[in-house]
């Protein structure tokens, strides 16, 4: 086996992650699911950002992806009193049920 | 020994971030993400981003997960029921086409990155010295704007939890 690992095996583990967020976040009808499936998307992000500061030698990849994980600090907080809002008013977590903008 | 570590934490990631997708319980999505972010946690510490590891960890392993869990508890959130019944046929379809998706999508990386020399633990090694004196003069402008969204956020969470709205 080899020792080094090929750069493009990151970025790939990196895009299957975010595909998965992807599909998590259009199949879950569950508010919280849905919700978790965009933070798995910040973290494939992150990794990209590591992986591409290992490349060039660089620590501003670990900045950036440190600055994601306050703003997805700061977004789950605000999130999750949206959703306790949300449940407050209409005693559900599905987002098929909240569709009053819609129509 | 990195492909080896390589190879055993990106099938616990992969592995964790399709039952995140397929369980129904919230409370097993959850547990499936903060494995998800245990293992990238590790893969971080092999790029030599020993910071950004730990505050993974901390951050979103710890504090952001635990916000999570809270609330799945605090409204008692059970399984999801079904909205629709989708065919067998539809979801066997699914699963190969997001697989020829990710297929193609890891073919189309492979052939456009540039052959580099590959990566091996000890090859960089960033510091948590060097990421906080790069965020103190180079970033030091986004580092203050962080600390308004931070209180923003704060702020904007303490009226919506309130009881009147």
């Amino acid at each position: 086996m080899p020792n080094a690992v090929p750069l493009s095996w990151y970025l790939i583990l990196s895009a299957i992650l975010f595909g998965l967020g992807v599909a998590g976040f259009i199949f879950r009808r569950n508010i919280i699911t849905v919700f978790m499936s965009i933070e798995l998307m910040l973290n494939a992000v992150n990794l990209t950002f590591v992986t591409f500061s290992y490349q060039f030698k660089q620590v501003d990849g670990h900045i950036y992806s440190f600055f994601v994980m306050v703003v997805a600090a700061a977004e789950a907080a605000v999130g999750l009193a949206i959703i306790l809002t949300v449940f407050k008013n209409r005693s559900t977590l599905m987002i098929d049920d909240v569709n009053s903008m819609k129509y | 020994m990195t492909a080896l570590i390589f190879l055993i934490f990106a099938c616990i990631a992969v592995f964790c971030g399709i039952s995140l997708v397929v369980q129904t319980h919230p409370i097993a999505s959850a547990l499936s993400l903060i494995g998800v972010m245990g293992s990238l946690a590790i893969l971080y510490l092999q790029l030599g981003g020993e910071f950004i590891a730990m505050a993974q960890i901390i951050v979103y392993a710890g504090a952001i997960m635990v916000l999570f869990v809270f609330v799945i508890m605090l409204l008692n959130a059970g399984a999801e029921t079904p909205t629709f019944q989708a065919s067998t046929f539809v979801k066997y379809l699914g699963i190969v086409l997001l697989v020829a998706f990710l297929g193609l999508i890891s073919f189309i990386i492979q052939a456009a990155l540039p052959k580099t020399e590959g990566v091996v633990f000890g090859g960089f090694q960033g510091t948590a010295a060097d990421v906080g004196r790069k965020l103190f003069t180079s970033y030091l402008l986004p580092f203050e704007v962080t600390s308004v969204l931070i209180l923003i956020a704060l702020v904007g969470a303490i009226v919506l939890a309130r009881k009147e709205i």
